[in-house]
């Protein structure tokens, strides 16, 4: 695997005179305590943190822990004062603070786009004018763009919307708008910042998984955004916990469940859902239970099934489950395994 | 109270003494300015008028071609039979009182104050969203000049342009501009932050950011300037009469010099009826209409 963003030791400040705060960061002040000494606002303190080429990468916290903020670090739009971003294109890396204004816009055209919460289109323009905002930003010729933006409105099924305005269209249209026009660009790298919690939660969810099916095609590299857990959890290849400031925590959504940094995380982790992570592998007692033999096998899973499929299976026909991996029976589940696998996380010794 | 009267502070003086030395030293600024604007409303009235027809057979006819013209731009501009209609009519009837010169004469004035007054009131308006210290400076002047007595500041234009379309023109623009001023900086700085940042996140230039999205997003307030800019314009006729533009407003002087009541009510309702057509044709359409 390769690298597509790294931070070295982001830090990044809002205020006239960051030396002052950043002298602070180093003392390991909290935001409120800088904020109070010096005026000046903490977005982010020392991140260092690598986005593989190809993953989904959420960034996680509460209101405020500075998520958007080093989201924006990625394309300079937010003012990092120390350390170094790196971000991998194909004539080596960038880092976009030490680059030239051209190489920047150039940067911002081709190898980094963003997707909004409140979705950021401009409203006195059709479906088509919007998703290709930025190649004609980037003076791409009318004739090659009306192609490529007729190809994005193809991919998020809006061409029969292209001429409309896009107030005419429902938030969850909207935001496949706000998709098409970062994928027009071609550019290999997405900042997704919260794209959909300005939107219902049925919607949601259907946006999520089209964002995982376009993933699967397009295979972009894509930091995320979100504080529900539950999102993370679902989209994520990891999951980047931040509090204050800070990065708590990083690695895979199971790591993060099995084994909370402090209780930060923790407390995250016990109001999260897993019904929706856990795998037949996850919850099975293994070997083969002494009341298997009492009660009926009602069916076979394999280790991956979803823990929801095992729900349904025996919500039709009562009794055990039997995991069986390369033709061996290598565990059961029954209604007990079930309770237990979905509160696990909520037990202190995990 | 003596002691208070006694020593004058020299305001009037000095103002006296600002308006001397622009008039010596700012004369060939005055003079080429001058002649610009009184080119362009010649070229109005020109256009209006149709002088070259005088003496043939078409010089009756010419504004009928003018009154068809401008129901045509009123039905272009709007698509309401309504409107198109009362322009033709009320047009008609500006012919029948014998006011028509007079009518093109104002409304060459009031374009010509329009064009000028948007022409620089949109880059002041930018410039003064872009730079808190430039609105800063910036707004006790349109204060004062909206809130001066227009007779204060025909003093000093008589003076620097001589009696005229020109001052008439200036005093207008003068009283006017403030307006596409502030909606021009209003609309701008009141883009969303979103947008101007979905527009760099993408690569945009700050030109391409005023051009792409915070001009087209104020562009209602900036029509709402433009038509309040000539409603403005044309609330000065009567003004810039004074100062010897001729127009609408001279009838309504000489009526109030000779008291004729007659020649006063037609001159006035000339001006209503122009009025009413100008703010039919160019008013933006109702808040709301911009989500
Ligand atoms: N342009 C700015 N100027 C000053 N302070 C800012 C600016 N942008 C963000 N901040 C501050 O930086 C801190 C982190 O903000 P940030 O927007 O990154 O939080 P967040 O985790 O994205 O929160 P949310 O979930 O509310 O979006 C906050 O205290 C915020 O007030
Ligand atoms: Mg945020």
């Amino acid at each position: 695997m390769t690298a597509a963003v790294t931070f070295n030791n982001v830090s990044i400040i809002f205020g006239k005179d960051p030396d002052a705060a950043l002298k602070l960061v180093d003392q390991g002040k909290s935001r409120d305590e800088i904020g109070h000494e010096t005026g000046m606002v903490l977005g982010v303190a020392d991140a260092s943190l690598t986005i593989e080429e190809g993953e989904i990468l959420v960034l996680m916290g509460l209101s405020g822990s500075g998520k958007s903020t080093l989201l924006r670090a990625v394309n300079g739009l937010a003012p990092v004062v120390r350390g170094d971003v790196a971000v991998a294109t194909k004539a080596g890396p960038i880092n976009p603070y030490k680059t030239s204004a051209k190489s920047l816009r150039d940067f911002r055209m081709h190898v980094v786009s963003m997707v909004f919460q409140q979705f950021a289109l401009l409203p006195w323009r059709t479906v088509a004018e919007n998703v290709g905002f930025g190649l004609e930003l980037a003076n791409v010729p009318e004739e090659e763009r009306s192609r490529r933006v007729a190809e994005q409105l193809e991919l998020v099924n809006l061409t029969k919307w292209a001429n409309r305005k896009v107030n005419e269209l429902s938030g969850g249209m909207q935001q496949r708008v706000g998709l098409a026009r970062a994928f027009a660009t071609g550019a290999p790298i997405l900042l997704m910042d919260e794209p959909f919690s300005a939107l219902d939660p049925l919607i949601r969810t259907r946006l999520q998984d089209e964002l995982l099916e376009f993933q699967r095609r397009l295979k972009k590299t894509i930091l995320f955004v979100s504080h529900d857990l539950d999102e993370a959890f679902r989209i994520g290849n990891r999951i980047a916990i931040m509090e204050g400031g800070r990065i708590i925590q990083c690695g895979t959504p199971q790591e993060i469940v099995k084994n909370p940094a402090n209780q930060y995380v923790a407390d995250f982790v016990a109001n999260m859902n897993p019904i929706n992570m856990l795998t037949a592998g996850d919850v099975m007692e293994t070997g083969i239970a002494a009341s298997a033999s009492e009660t009926p096998v009602s069916g076979n899973a394999a280790p991956t099934t979803p823990l929801v499929d095992i729900l349904d299976a025996l919500a039709r026909k009562p009794g055990n489950i039997g995991v069986v991996d390369n033709g061996a029976i290598i565990g059961t589940i029954n209604a007990q395994n079930i309770i237990e696998g979905l509160t696990r996380h909520r037990r202190k010794d995990g | 109270m003596d002691w208070l009267s006694s020593y004058k502070l020299p305001i009037g003086q000095g103002a006296k003494a600002f308006v001397d030395w622009l008039t010596t030293s700012g004369e060939w600024l005055f003079n080429a300015l001058s002649a610009v604007l009184q080119a362009s409303i010649d070229l109005l009235l020109f256009l209006l008028q149709g002088p070259f027809l005088k003496g043939t057979a078409f010089e009756q006819l010419y504004p009928l071609l003018i009154i068809v013209l401008i129901s045509a731009f009123a039905w272009y501009m709007r698509r309401s039979l309504g409107v198109t209609l009362f322009t033709a009519l009320g047009l008609l009837l500006i012919v029948n009182q014998g006011y028509w010169k007079e009518t093109t004469e104002t409304l060459a004035l009031v374009l010509a104050a329009s064009a000028v007054s948007m022409t620089v009131g949109i880059p002041l308006g930018i410039a003064a969203a872009r730079r808190p210290w430039i609105y800063a400076i910036m707004r006790p002047i349109l204060d004062l000049m909206q809130t001066i007595p227009t007779f204060v500041y025909l003093i000093p234009a008589l003076i620097l342009f001589g009696l005229g379309m020109v001052p008439g023109l200036i005093a207008t623009v003068i009283f006017a501009i403030p307006a596409p001023i502030r909606l021009t900086r209003l609309g701008i700085i009141s883009t969303p932050p979103s947008l101007v940042e979905a527009a760099q996140a993408f690569g945009a230039t700050p030109g391409q950011v005023l051009k792409k999205v915070e001009l087209p997003f104020a562009m209602p307030q900036i029509m709402a300037g433009l038509t309040q800019t000539i409603m403005l314009s044309l609330s000065m006729v009567v003004i810039a009469a004074l100062v010897g533009a001729n127009g609408l407003g001279v009838p309504v002087v000489r009526a109030l010099n000779s008291v004729n009541v007659a020649k006063g009510f037609e001159a006035g309702l000339c001006i209503v009826i122009l009025a009413i057509i100008l703010d039919r044709v160019f008013r933006t359409s109702d808040a709301g209409d911009v989500a």
